[in-house]
C-alpha cells in the first residue's frame, strides 16, 4: 500500500513538474529586449557592410529568400528554411535555382513585396542596376550568377553559368536580405525598410538603435517581443558591468571574452552564458613578393615555428580550436580529420621537433644564432589583433627571427596591405557562411579583392571550381580537405587558431540561439521572448 | 576700455581663423580618410568605388577648395553633412552640446565649490594634521586618472548596491537628472578640484603673510573676515586663471568620462568623429569648442577687473 502511495505521489509530482515545464516553455508576448552594442555601426545597410555590428541590430528588420533555421546552432544545407520564398527547386541540371515567393507580404511602409524586389536587390549586388551601393563587399558571391529572371510577381529564378549548390547557403546568410526596389540605397543606410519581424525606429550614432514590433508581420504570432533597444557602449568594462547590474537583458552576441565570462559568472551567477566558435580565424598574411619571405624555406620555417596550443592556452584559457582554413569540427562542417591536419608541417604535436626542423631551414637560408632575421610584424591596433601578434613575435624568436610589432590604425590597415607595405601581418578572417566556396574564392582565388597576399595557384583554383560544382557532399568534403591541406602546406595564409567567444543573457530571456559556425546569421530574434 | 575690447575681439577673430586653418590641415595630414575607413571596415578596396565615393563626398577636390567650401559654409551657418550618418552636422552636434555643457558646468562647480574652501582651510591650518590630510587628498586627485576612478566607482556601485550610475537619457524628475550627471561630474571635477585647492592654498599662504592682513588682525577683525574678506579676495586671481584654463582642459577629461559612463555628449562624439575622419563633424565641433574657449578666456580677463580694482583696461 505504501509503495502504491509513493508511486502515486511520484506520478503527481511528475505531472506537476511537467506542467511547470510546459508553463515555463510557453512563449509570452511583450517586453523590450535591452542589449548593448559594442560600437556604432557606420550605417544601417547590411549589403554595404562587412561587420556583424550591422547584422546584429538590423537583421531583425529584414527577411531573406531563405534563412538558416534560427533555433539551430549549426548552419548547414539541411537546416535552410524558406522565408520570403515558400519553396525552391534546382532545375536545368543545377544551373537554375527557382523560388516561389510568399504572397501577401508587405514592406514596413505598406507597399507589397514582389519578385521585382528580389530582382532589384540581386541586380544591384551584381552591379547590373542603375542604382549602386556605395560599397558592395560581397559582389563576388554572385560571380556564377548570369542573371535573375522573374515570372510574374511570385516567381524568381537565379540563372547560373555553371552549377553551384552552395549558392543556396550564401542566400541563407544574414548578409543576404531582400531590399525594397522603391527605397534608394542612400535611404537604406539611414532608415532601412524591410519585411522583417521588427521595424526600424531610430538610429542615433554612438547612442542607440531602436526597433519596434512589426504588427503586420507575415508570420502570425511573431515576433514575441514588443521591440529591441540597443545602447551603444564602446567601453567593454562599462558594458559588462551594466549587464551585471541589470541594465541589459543580454550582452552583445559573441563579444564576451573567456576571462570576462568568468567575471560575469562570478558577479551574476544566474546569467546564462554560452561559449561557441564564431568561424573567425586568426592567421598570418605573408608578403611573399619581397625578401625575406619570397624564400619558400623561410615561409616554411615560420609555419613550423608556430605553437598553436600556446596561443589557445594564453588567449582563450584552452577554449579555442586549431584547424585549417575551414572551421574545425564539430561546429565546422568541412574541417579536415585530425590525423590529416596533424600531417601538415607545423601542426604536429611535437613543437620541439618542428622548431628544430625550422632552425635547419633558417640556417639553410643563411640565418642562425649569430645572424638573426629582423622583421616587422604589422597588425591592426585592436586587442584581438595585437595580442596574438605579440605571442607570434615571441615564438618567432625560437627560429632566429627578431620580430618588431608594427601597430597600424584601422584606417591605414587595408591601404597598407594593398600596397604590400608589410613583411608579416597578423590578420583575422571572419567567414559569413561555413561553406568552402565563400572561404576559398574570397580569400585564396587569384585576383580576389580579399586575397590580401595575392596567393595565386591556378591548379588549386581549378580544384575550387571542381568542389564548388560537386553535389555529393561526401565527395565534396574530400576535395575540400585536400585543398585546405594544400593551402596550409603552401603557407598561403597560415591559420593560427579559430576563436571561441561567449554570449550571456538573463535567465528570463528565452529562445536565444547562438550559432556555432558563423557569427553573421542568427539575429532575426523573432523567436526570442521574455519570461517576465 | 572700448578700444581694448575692439582689439581683443579682433585678436579673437584672428585666433579663430588660425584654429580653423590648423584643424583643417591637421585632419588632412592624419593618414586615411572616411573612404579608407569604410573600405577597411568592409575588408576590401575597390579603386573605382573608392574614387566614386571620394567624388561624392568632395574629398577629391584640392585642399584650398575644400577649405573654402567649409569655411564659407561655416560663416553662412551651413555646417554640411556628417559623412557617417549622412545627417546635417548641426543636427548631430546640437543635441549633444547641452549634455556636455551640463556635465562640464557641474564638474566646474564641483571643482570650485570643493577646491576653494578646502584650499583656504588648508592654508589657514597650515602644518596641521588636517592640512596634511587635505594635501594627500589633493595629490590623489591629481594622480588618479579619471577613467580609472570612473571604472572604480562603477565597479563599486555594482558590487555594493547592484546598481550602476550610467547615463539615463530620459530622467523623469529633477533629482534623477541631477543623479545622471552628479557622479561623472564628480569624477571629472575631482582632479580639477585638487588643482584648484592647491593653487588656492599657495595663493592664500602668500597673501596671509602680507602686512595688511596683520593690520586687519591687529584691528580686531574676526578670522572669517580676515580669511574670506581680505585674504581670499586678493588670493582668488590665480585661482580664476586656473579655473579658466581648466574649463578649456575639461574637454579632455570629459572624453574619457563620457566613454566610461556612456554619456552621449560632444566629447565622446568628437573622438568617434576623429576615428571615422568625419571632417564636417570634427571641424565644426572643434571650431565650436575653440569659440567657447576663446570667449572663456576673454571672460576670465574681464573678471580680473571685477575682482581686482587695481586692474583697469586702458585704451
Amino acid at each position: 500500500m505504501r509503495s502504491v502511495r509513493a508511486l502515486a505521489a511520484m506520478a503527481a509530482l511528475s505531472l506537476l513538474s511537467l506542467s511547470t515545464v510546459a508553463a515555463a516553455g510557453e512563449a509570452k508576448q511583450g517586453g523590450i529586449l535591452r542589449m548593448y552594442h559594442r560600437d556604432s555601426p557606420g550605417n544601417a545597410s547590411i549589403h554595404e557592410g562587412a561587420t556583424y555590428s550591422i547584422n546584429v541590430p538590423f537583421m531583425p528588420v529584414f527577411n531573406n529568400l531563405v534563412i538558416y533555421k534560427q533555433d539551430e546552432p549549426q548552419n548547414s544545407m539541411t537546416n535552410i528554411v524558406p522565408e520570403l520564398a515558400e519553396s525552391w527547386a534546382w532545375v536545368n541540371d543545377g544551373k537554375t535555382l527557382t523560388f516561389k515567393l510568399r504572397q501577401g507580404v508587405k514592406w514596413h511602409d505598406g507597399k507589397p513585396f514582389t519578385s521585382a524586389d528580389v530582382k532589384c536587390t540581386f541586380d544591384m549586388l551584381m552591379g547590373k542596376s542603375q542604382q549602386k551601393f556605395r560599397q558592395n563587399p560581397r559582389k563576388s558571391w554572385y560571380n556564377e550568377v548570369n542573371d535573375i529572371t522573374v515570372n510574374g510577381d511570385s516567381e524568381v529564378s537565379f540563372n547560373l553559368k555553371r552549377p553551384q549548390p552552395s549558392l543556396l547557403a550564401l542566400l541563407a546568410s544574414g548578409y543576404t536580405p531582400v531590399y525594397p526596389c522603391h527605397v534608394s540605397p542612400g535611404d537604406m543606410r539611414t532608415h532601412p525598410i524591410g519585411t522583417g519581424p521588427f521595424k526600424f525606429v531610430e538610429f542615433k550614432a554612438n547612442e542607440s538603435i531602436k526597433l519596434t514590433r512589426n504588427t503586420d508581420y507575415w508570420r502570425k504570432g511573431r515576433p514575441y517581443l514588443d521591440g529591441i533597444e540597443f545602447t551603444i557602449i564602446t567601453n567593454r568594462s562599462t558594458a559588462i558591468l551594466a549587464f551585471v547590474a541589470g541594465k541589459f537583458d543580454m550582452t552583445f552576441p559573441t563579444e564576451v571574452s573567456i576571462p570576462l565570462l568568468k567575471d560575469v559568472k562570478s558577479q551574476d551567477p544566474s546569467a546564462v552564458c554560452v561559449v561557441e566558435p564564431n568561424n573567425v580565424a586568426t592567421n598570418i598574411i605573408v608578403n611573399s613578393t619581397a625578401a625575406p619571405f619570397d624564400n619558400a624555406d623561410i615561409r616554411k620555417a615560420m609555419a613550423l615555428a608556430l605553437d598553436r596550443k600556446a596561443f589557445v592556452d594564453i588567449l582563450f584559457e584552452g577554449q579555442a580550436d586549431i584547424g585549417g582554413t575551414m572551421e574545425p569540427a564539430p561546429a565546422g562542417l568541412w574541417a579536415m580529420p585530425k590525423d590529416m591536419l596533424e600531417s601538415i608541417p607545423g601542426y604536429g604535436p611535437d613543437v620541439k621537433a618542428n622548431r628544430e626542423e625550422a632552425r635547419k631551414l633558417m640556417q639553410k637560408a643563411g640565418y642562425g644564432p649569430d645572424k638573426h632575421l629582423a622583421v616587422k610584424v604589422s597588425t591592426r591596433n585592436i586587442p584581438v589583433y595585437r595580442d596574438p601578434a605579440v605571442i607570434l613575435i615571441d615564438q618567432l624568436k625560437s627560429i632566429y627571427i627578431d620580430g618588431e610589432l608594427d601597430v597600424v590604425e584601422t584606417a591605414n590597415w587595408f591601404p597598407k596591405v594593398a600596397r604590400k607595405d608589410y613583411m608579416l601581418g597578423l590578420n583575422l578572417t571572419g567567414n559569413a557562411v561555413d561553406d568552402p566556396d565563400q572561404s576559398f574564392y574570397e580569400n585564396y582565388s587569384c585576383g580576389s579583392e580579399r586575397n590580401y597576399t595575392n596567393y595565386c595557384n591556378k591548379d588549386i583554383e581549378k580544384l575550387f571550381d571542381v568542389q564548388s560544382q560537386e553535389t555529393d557532399i561526401a565527395k565534396r568534403k574530400k576535395l575540400v580537405w585536400d585543398i585546405d591541406k594544400k593551402l596550409q602546406e603552401d603557407v598561403a595564409r597560415p591559420i593560427i587558431f579559430h576563436a571561441r567567444t561567449g554570449t550571456c543573457w538573463k535567465p528570463y530571456v528565452k529562445g536565444v540561439t547562438v550559432m556555432s559556425n558563423s557569427s553573421y546569421n542568427g539575429y532575426r530574434y523573432e523567436d526570442v521572448w521574455m519570461d517576465k | 576700455m572700448f578700444a581694448y575690447l575692439v582689439r581683443r575681439l579682433f585678436l579673437m577673430l584672428v585666433t579663430l581663423f588660425g584654429i580653423s586653418v590648423v584643424i583643417f590641415f591637421l585632419l588632412r595630414i592624419v593618414p586615411g580618410n572616411i573612404v579608407d575607413i569604410l573600405f577597411a571596415a568592409a575588408g576590401y578596396v575597390d579603386p573605382a568605388d573608392k574614387a566614386s565615393l571620394e567624388k561624392e563626398l568632395g574629398i577629391d577636390q584640392p585642399l584650398i577648395v575644400q577649405y573654402w567650401h567649409w569655411i564659407s559654409g561655416f560663416l553662412r551657418g551651413d555646417f554640411g553633412y556628417s559623412y557617417v550618418s549622412e545627417k546635417p552636422a548641426l543636427q548631430e552636434i546640437l543635441p549633444r552640446i547641452p549634455i556636455t555643457a551640463r556635465l562640464a558646468g557641474l564638474a566646474l562647480l564641483f571643482s570650485a565649490s570643493i577646491g576653494i574652501p578646502l584650499g583656504v582651510i588648508s592654508a589657514v591650518k597650515q602644518g596641521s594634521r588636517l592640512d596634511y590630510a587635505l594635501r594627500v587628498v589633493s595629490l590623489s586627485g591629481l594622480s588618479l586618472p579619471s577613467f580609472w576612478l570612473g571604472l572604480l566607482i562603477l565597479t563599486a556601485s555594482v558590487a555594493m548596491f547592484g546598481q550602476m550610475p550610467i547615463f539615463n537619457p530620459n530622467p523623469q524628475t529633477w533629482l534623477e537628472a541631477f543623479a545622471t550627471y552628479a557622479v561623472p561630474a564628480a569624477v571629472v571635477g575631482f582632479r580639477s578640484s585638487a588643482l584648484t585647492m592647491r593653487i588656492t592654498r599657495s595663493s592664500m599662504l602668500e597673501v596671509l603673510r602680507q602686512d595688511y592682513i596683520r593690520t586687519a588682525r591687529a584691528k580686531g577683525a574676526s578670522d572669517a573676515a580676515v580669511n574670506y574678506h581680505h585674504a581670499l579676495k586678493n588670493a582668488i586671481l590665480p585661482v580664476i586663471t586656473v579655473i579658466g584654463i581648466e574649463a578649456a582642459f575639461l574637454i579632455g577629461g570629459l572624453i574619457v568620462t563620457e566613454t566610461v559612463f556612456n554619456i552621449p555628449g560632444v566629447a565622446r562624439f568628437l573622438v568617434e568623429a576623429i576615428r571615422w575622419r568625419d571632417y564636417p563633424i570634427v571641424q565644426n565641433l572643434v571650431m565650436f569648442i575653440a569659440v567657447v574657449v576663446v570667449f572663456a578666456n576673454f571672460t576670465v580677463d574681464m573678471l580680473y577687473a571685477v575682482f581686482d580694482p587695481r586692474i583697469r583696461y586702458t585704451d
